[in-house]
């Protein structure tokens, strides 16, 4: 059993071809509630404190916006979908319509 | 790239037991609302939960449909009539037992969800005066305006009001566990379900739960044919750590499983192929009756079951002439002409008919209420909505009033697939049980998305309450039974297998070869020949591959065991669909080694489960739970008695 229990862990950030959350330094105080809340448990705390967490597996995440949601600060941590997931919106075209 | 030290403790050398008298893995709506049944009566409950109970889950974020309300105060059909319906649209190969308890008790648990602290009702009226609304109540429907069994409710709100409630009831709930294998003993000659095994998936610690009952609340399968290593988390609709854990350990310990050779051909999501689920024009589920136009602003007309064009959008939330009610929603696709709701033409005939690519979804055109009810709150409630997509584009400049969402794929779907690519989805496949919602092993239930032909949120629930209250009932007939020392430290040893490595293969590469693999030999169409080579396949990665994982952490540990789930999944759908020797519709199901389809004989549910190292098949008729109201009653006159008149709620 020693071994296990000596065993050094570690964790390298895992890249993936998309960035799902961004922090603002300005407005994170370090409190770790986005990564208690993550679900996938895709973020680690920073090793110094009142710094945000660390994104270690940005490919794993779900993208439900639930670390937003338990962001005690506004924009503090912003949620983006893959830009190949951004789905397009145009302004309304007038054609013949049914009115409601 | 830096290195980080791994933050959590090692505790990968701690053995932990622990006792209860019911052990609920997987902490979901059905497994929440199974602990808080059983904690009710008085038991001692542990809940198991890989993420952390307050966000996690298929509706960890927030749902937007109450389906199957059938008791609701304004509704005019009964259980009997709405679970009976959805058996028949499924042509019988439907969960008529767990259907019936949704239709029957759904409502309850929402009123309970509401005693929570959760909100089922527009009571900042920010609707008054809607169709959809009822003003007295203050309830709003969906679909069916005129028989309003379908509720918009405010899931957001919901689990984290679940969550205060186990704590408030003393629920253990262990957060960051996870379930990885079921403990059983024989007694008596019969096999029993004593408990499981677990593991923190921050410190690897070892837990060994002892239970008198035992109820399986995980998810069902994912990742089983669409994988990619890149964006692992965008594969599949549900969540990325659900994956069928509870469905691998379940078929490991002999549990018996029907309809696991139905997959349909992949619907959302596949590695970001599609869009953000409600995050792309369309008039389903969510977003149902979105106004549809295409991309020269022309309207796309609506029809109702008999080909006639709607002329009012409110026309689109009623039954046809003749017809009582309509069926929409989370597992209804296609309806036989019976139950068929409204719906867009046919994409087929708008081509014929010269509408133009791309469609798109124009809220502007809609009534005030029935736009700001789609876009602010069934967008903004439902699953993954209210950030990703509400937020987000609102940031982007997304104004409802001003801009229409454009479609993808032909017609609404957001991506079209490849037959090989396949989920399990629309009721697929689960546990085999009986009214009990008991497994073919005592003192082992299950609910929500274990279960065969499940469905959505509120099928979660009540599936989840009354597994919890017979799980219960069963836990107060039985003493704490001994498990097998030996089998918990095999165990053991298998999950730390990964970890002890130095070096050798990432759970990444083994996922992808089996969704490879399953993708070859159980595609969209079957012959024993090939899913013989497919068994053939995954069996040798049993032997060979598994023993060559190898993982830095916990965490990853967690991932490695996922996959190794992932591969007895595999296996159980191969199984299934060898069982199975003709072509089935409902199903499904395409054989190129058999003639017939849905042939009488085979018009039945065929199980699967292991017993002794080997695979057994059995069936049973389609219609085995009886008449649904008659045996329902049989079995639980003491909650008609007492909890429909929410003796518990506050």
């Amino acid at each position: 059993m020693s071994e296990l229990k000596n065993k050094e862990l570690f964790a390298e950030p895992v890249p993936c071809s998309a960035r799902p959350l961004l922090f603002d330094d300005e407005k994170c105080i370090g409190c770790n509630a986005c990564a208690n809340i993550c679900q996938v448990d895709i973020l680690i705390p920073a090793p110094e404190k009142g710094r945000h967490p660390i994104v270690l597996y940005p490919g794993e995440c779900y993208y439900c916006g639930a670390c937003v949601m338990a962001c005690p600060r506004d924009g503090a941590i912003r949620l983006q979908h893959p830009l190949m997931n951004r789905a397009k919106f145009v302004p309304v075209r007038k054609g013949e319509h049914h009115e409601a | 790239m830096q290195t980080y030290k791994w933050p959590y403790k090692n505790e990968l050398d701690v053995t932990e037991t622990r006792e209860c008298d019911v052990l609920v893995l997987g902490g979901g709506l059905a497994g929440c609302y199974a602990a808080i049944a059983a904690a009710r009566r008085g038991q001692s409950v542990i809940l198991v939960e890989k993420g952390a109970t307050a966000r996690s889950g298929s509706a960890g974020t927030g749902f937007d449909h109450w389906e199957s309300a059938c008791t609701n105060p304004c509704s005019t059909v009964t259980p009997k009539e709405i679970a009976e319906a959805y058996v028949d649209e499924q042509s019988g190969y439907s969960n008529g037992i767990a259907h019936y308890i949704e239709c029957r008790e759904g409502y309850d648990r929402l009123l309970d969800l509401e005693s929570f602290g959760g909100k089922i009702r527009d009571t900042d009226d920010e609707f008054k005066g809607a169709e959809f609304r009822d003003d007295e109540t203050k309830l709003m429907f969906a679909y069916d305006y005129k028989n309003k069994f379908t509720l918009r409710v405010w899931g957001s709100t919901f689990k984290p009001a679940l969550y205060k409630e186990l704590l408030r009831l003393g629920v253990t709930v262990l957060d960051r566990t996870e379930a990885t294998a079921l403990l059983t003993a024989v007694v008596d000659g019969k096999k029993r379900g004593v408990g499981a095994c677990a593991m923190n998936v921050r410190t690897g610690k070892f837990l060994i739960l002892r239970a008198k009952a035992t109820v399986l609340t995980m998810s069902r399968p994912a990742r089983v044919w669409l994988f990619n290593p890149d964006l692992v988390g965008l594969c599949e609709f549900r969540p990325t750590q659900s994956i069928g854990s509870g469905h691998a350990m379940g078929f490991k310990a002999g549990i018996e499983f029907t309809m696991m050779e139905k997959s349909v051909k992949g619907e959302f999501s596949a590695a970001g192929r599609s869009f953000p689920p409600y995050g792309a024009g369309n008039n389903h589920n969510t977003w149902y009756a979105a106004t549809m136009v295409d991309a020269r602003g022309v309207e796309i007309p609506y029809v109702d079951r008999d080909g006639s064009e709607l002329k009012t959008v409110s026309e689109r939330y009623y039954p046809a002439p003749g017809q009582k009610f309509f069926l929409k929603g989370g597992v209804i696709d296609n309806p036989k002409y019976e139950y068929r709701g409204p719906e867009t033409l046919d994409f087929e005939e708008l081509m014929r008919r010269g509408y133009q690519l791309p469609f798109y979804a124009d809220l502007s055109r809609m009534p005030d209420a029935e736009r700001r009810v789609i876009w602010g709150m069934m967008v903004g409630e439902e699953g993954k909505t209210k950030i990703p997509i509400l937020q987000n584009y609102t940031e982007r400049g997304f104004d409802p009033t001003k801009h229409m969402l454009q479609s993808y794929g032909t017609g609404w779907q957001s991506a079209n697939f490849l037959a090989q690519e396949r989920q399990l989805f629309g009721a697929p496949g689960g546990i085999w049980h009986d009214w009990d919602l008991k497994t073919n092993i005592d003192g082992i239930y299950a609910a929500g998305d274990q279960l065969f032909a499940s469905d959505c949120a509120s099928f979660a629930c009540a599936t989840g309450y009354y597994s919890g209250r017979k799980a219960a009932a069963y836990a107060g007939t039985v003493a704490l039974t001994a498990y097998d020392p030996a089998e918990a430290e095999t165990e053991r040893e298998r999950l730390l297998a990964p970890i002890r490595r130095e070096d050798g293969m990432d759970w990444r590469e083994l996922n992808m070869a089996i969704s490879k693999a399953m993708q070859n030999y159980c595609g969209g169409v079957k012959c024993d020949a090939l899913l013989l080579e497919g068994l053939d396949l995954l069996e040798s990665f049993e032997r060979e591959i598994v023993p060559q994982i190898c993982c830095k952490n916990p965490h990853e540990l967690m991932r490695a065991h996922e996959v190794f789930d992932i591969l007895t999944v595999s296996k159980l759908i191969l199984h299934a669909c060898l069982a199975r020797k003709t072509s089935s519709v409902p199903l499904c199901f395409e054989r190129t080694d058999s003639t017939e389809t849905d042939p009488e004989r085979d018009r039945r549910f065929i199980t699967v489960r292991q017993e002794n190292g080997r695979v057994v098949y059995d069936s049973h008729p389609l219609g085995y739970f009886g008449d649904l109201e008659t045996e329902y009653e049989k079995r639980n006159q003491d909650y008609i008695r007492n909890e429909q008149k929410g003796a518990y709620r506050k």
